[in-house]
């Protein structure tokens, strides 16, 4: 049994529920003929991907839904052997070069080149060109970036790109004046109750009970995440009502138990408590950044709103040292000794904040 | 050389099509190339502004002696264009092929290519420009001087083992071969390179000349603009031309959606036309046949560029005033929350709040704005690192309120 995420994916252009002008500007430029190279940007669970397989589909037909796996092994400069993993149509081609890390560059070089010098075999496709889908294009090398730079320009004619991101910081500029850039803003709360109720409307859910709106109010307006909760809901309880609890995952509950206890009492043997926590999630592959980003985010009713700015200026902090450091657990205690003493200084009435 | 009569042909063609370097191999492609391809400078002279960079190049032309080169300045500041002007005007189509090696990030760059492919190239043997009555038409046309050219492209991107293997090579061939170096930033071409080439700074084109440019190629493609859309597109665009004219053929596209249609029907004619006539003349028939009378509007253009809604931000910085109505936090959260699900990019939001608040809010004191900036250099590290963008948004924006309530 397909989860409702994947049964009820539009497939095509028309089927796509909210924002109406893209959909009609996707169309427009699929029909053209004269399709640029593509930068579509917006926060998760937006539906970037589903307007990219509708616009595929717009521009070369149902046979682009007929995809096939391969894996791939490409050969570094140092004889080191990669194993990629790429999914393909006859029109297009799927990559996440951010798969083989820092090695992605070869990836690129190789791939693209490959596919650029080729031209499109079967005659009777609608274009004369190939799309190449890019997966999380924000997290490539600049490496990998500089490497597409001339390679859009030089196959355009063959090839057309498009990459996947969920913001464009950290794609180099070169890229980005070569791009038409497309945003897919998070649906509405109102959008995600309407999606709800058609599709509980579609399986037979009973909802009611205003079940709807609060799983969109919920879902930090992150449409796929609004999706599995209402399934969560549903196969956990049979009959729904108003009180029926929407249980968060629980990640999200242990970092709430981590924030009452930094509340609670401030001492290094709490630190000790919290840490062995920080760890289970770290172990269960949440990421350190979401974690750090969550508990801020849970902590922040909490506290006095004088505090509130401080916090959250040490949470961007020490997230940044997150990304740049190698080990992820002395930046994540680092914040929540910083915390603590930054709410014991409030609580004594005095600032304890020497070194800033 | 393998084929005379093929050459032959195509010097008729090229007479023919005086300044048209295009081969008519390809025509229906062009309709759907980029513009920023279809309008890269085909002779020094069509370079944008330059004016320095152009004069020195043209004398070179007459003189036929050029030292290495070293182009630097910022994004679509027509770099590339020159070189492959000069290229295209120093051989002409035949010759280009066997004289200039172009090597760019894209392709493998590491210190092997440059002891193997670059090294061979450089002490490769002179090509010959082609013999016959119809070679000297060609060399009257171009002057062929007795060098190849090597052209690398991106070459910031190169390592430096890269770099310093390419010192010794750059000296011993410097009579049959000369290097041309092409970068953004020309503090990461090591010393030694930089010394031995003539630097040639290109600068961020002014508003001027990039603005007469994209009205010319709005009149040749037949797009109509309503006022004020190049200034938005320059503004937008910073300086990037290249940028510009993509926002310029995006928003083309767009308002264009009932015109993209008919295209079908008019590339066969196009294609007839094509035979004896230049390409962009065809274009210009096409154009005006279908000519659509929706107008590019600024609105458009800012979407594409992704600008945001001055609206948006304003209500952001009201959000940071200090104001008894509720806290602060509660105000500035909400907002940036918004911000960050509507999918806007931090970056674009960092250089728009930047904008209001240092460089054209008045009521704000000196020794805030230079506390403000200070939180700006922060942020612009933290995103360029791949900091999560909520968190960092987030930080400025409290951080600029702070400032702004110590008042």
């Amino acid at each position: 049994m397909a989860l409702l995420v994947d049964k009820h994916r539009p497939r095509s252009l028309d089927a796509l529920s909210y924002h109406p002008e893209l959909s009609d500007r996707l169309r427009a430029l699929a029909a053209s003929g004269d399709f640029p190279h593509l930068l579509i940007y917006g926060p998760s669970g937006a539906g970037k991907k589903t307007r990219i397989s509708a616009t595929l589909k717009a521009l070369f037909g149902p046979g682009v839904e007929k995809i096939k796996i391969d894996s791939r092994v490409f050969q570094t400069t140092s004889n080191r052997k990669l194993e990629f993993t790429l999914v393909s149509s006859n029109y297009h081609l799927e990559i996440t070069p951010s798969d083989v890390g820092n090695y992605d560059r070869v990836v690129i070089q190789d791939l693209l080149k490959e596919v650029a010098q080729t031209q499109q075999v079967d005659l009777s496709a609608k274009q004369r060109f190939k799309v190449v889908v890019i997966n999380e294009a924000d997290h490539l090398t600049r490496d990998a970036q500089a490497a597409l730079r001339r390679t859009m320009e030089k196959y355009s004619p063959n090839l057309r790109l498009i990459l996947l991101a969920n913001s464009t910081s950290n794609i180099i500029a070169p890229i980005r004046s070569r791009c038409l850039l497309v945003r897919v803003a998070a649906p509405t709360v109102e959008e995600i109750e309407g999606v709800l109720k058609l599709v509980g409307e579609k399986e037979g859910l009973k909802g009611g009970a205003g079940l709807e709106s609060r799983v969109a109010r919920d879902c930090g307006r992150n449409l796929r995440r609004a999706l599995l909760m209402y399934e969560a809901v549903h196969a956990q309880n049979d009959q729904i009502s108003e009180k029926t609890p929407i249980p968060p995952p629980d990640w999200e509950a242990l970092i709430e138990v981590i924030a009452k206890e930094m509340i609670e009492e401030r001492s290094p043997a709490r630190i000790l408590q919290v840490r062995a926590k920080l760890y289970d999630l770290l172990t269960h592959c949440i990421p350190a950044t979401t974690i750090l980003k969550t508990l801020t985010f849970k902590l922040m009713p909490k506290i006095d709103d004088s505090l509130k700015a401080d916090v959250v200026k040490w949470s961007a902090f020490y997230e940044h040292r997150i990304r740049n450091g190698s080990k992820v657990i002395f930046h994540l205690e680092a914040f929540v000794a910083k915390f603590m003493r930054l709410y014991e200084g409030h609580f004594m009435g005095m600032d304890l904040d020497f070194d800033d | 050389m393998a084929n005379f009569f093929d050459i032959r042909a195509r010097q008729k063609e090229a007479a023919a099509a005086a300044t048209s370097s295009k081969t008519p191999a390809q025509p229906e492609n062009n309709r759907l190339q980029p513009w920023v391809e279809k309008y890269r400078p085909k002779s020094l002279d069509d370079v944008t502004a330059q004016d320095h960079t152009v004069t020195v190049l043209r004398r070179t032309l007459q003189s036929a002696n050029l030292p290495h080169m070293l182009f630097y300045g910022p994004p679509g500041t027509g770099k590339t264009s020159t070189v492959l002007a000069l290229a295209k005007q120093l051989y002409g189509p035949e010759l280009i092929k066997t004289r200039v090696l172009e090597l760019n990030a894209s392709d493998e760059r590491g210190i092997s290519i440059v002891r193997e492919k670059v090294k061979d190239f450089a002490r490769m043997q002179l090509s010959n420009p082609p013999s016959g009555p119809a070679g000297e038409e060609y060399r009257k046309k171009y002057p062929c001087p007795p060098y190849k050219i090597i052209v690398l492209d991106e070459a910031d991107s190169m390592t430096q083992d890269a770099q310093s293997a390419l010192r010794r090579t750059m000296e011993t061939y410097s009579k049959i071969t000369r290097f041309c170096l092409v970068c953004n930033y020309v503090t990461r071409i090591i010393d030694p390179l930089a010394s031995r080439c003539s630097k040639f700074r290109f600068k961020s084109l002014d508003e001027g000349n990039a603005g007469k440019r994209l009205e010319e190629i709005a009149k040749l493609e037949d797009v109509k603009l309503e006022d004020g859309v190049v200034n938005t597109l320059l503004r937008c665009s910073e300086g990037d031309l290249r940028k510009a004219i993509t926002f310029l053929q995006s928003a083309a596209r767009l308002v264009g959606a009932v015109q993209g249609k008919s295209d079908g029907g008019d590339k066969k004619r196009k294609r007839k036309t094509v035979e004896d006539d230049e390409d962009e003349d065809a274009m210009d028939v096409d154009g005006a046949s279908n000519g659509s009378d929706v107008a590019i509007t600024i609105q458009s253009v800012e979407e594409i560029a992704g600008v945001i809604p001055t609206p948006t931000i304003e209500g952001l910085i009201t959000a940071m005033q200090p104001s008894s109505k509720g806290t602060v936090y509660g105000r500035v959260s909400k907002a940036v929350e918004d911000l960050v699900a509507e999918g806007w990019s931090a970056s674009t939001l960092t250089t728009q709040l930047y904008d209001q608040i240092v460089i054209r809010d008045e009521s704000i004191g000196d020794w805030q704005k230079s506390r403000i900036v200070l939180c700006f250099s922060e942020t612009d590290k933290r995103l360029v690192d791949g900091s999560d963008e909520h968190l960092t948004i987030l930080d400025l924006c409290l951080q600029i309120a702070g400032v702004l309530g110590q008042k």
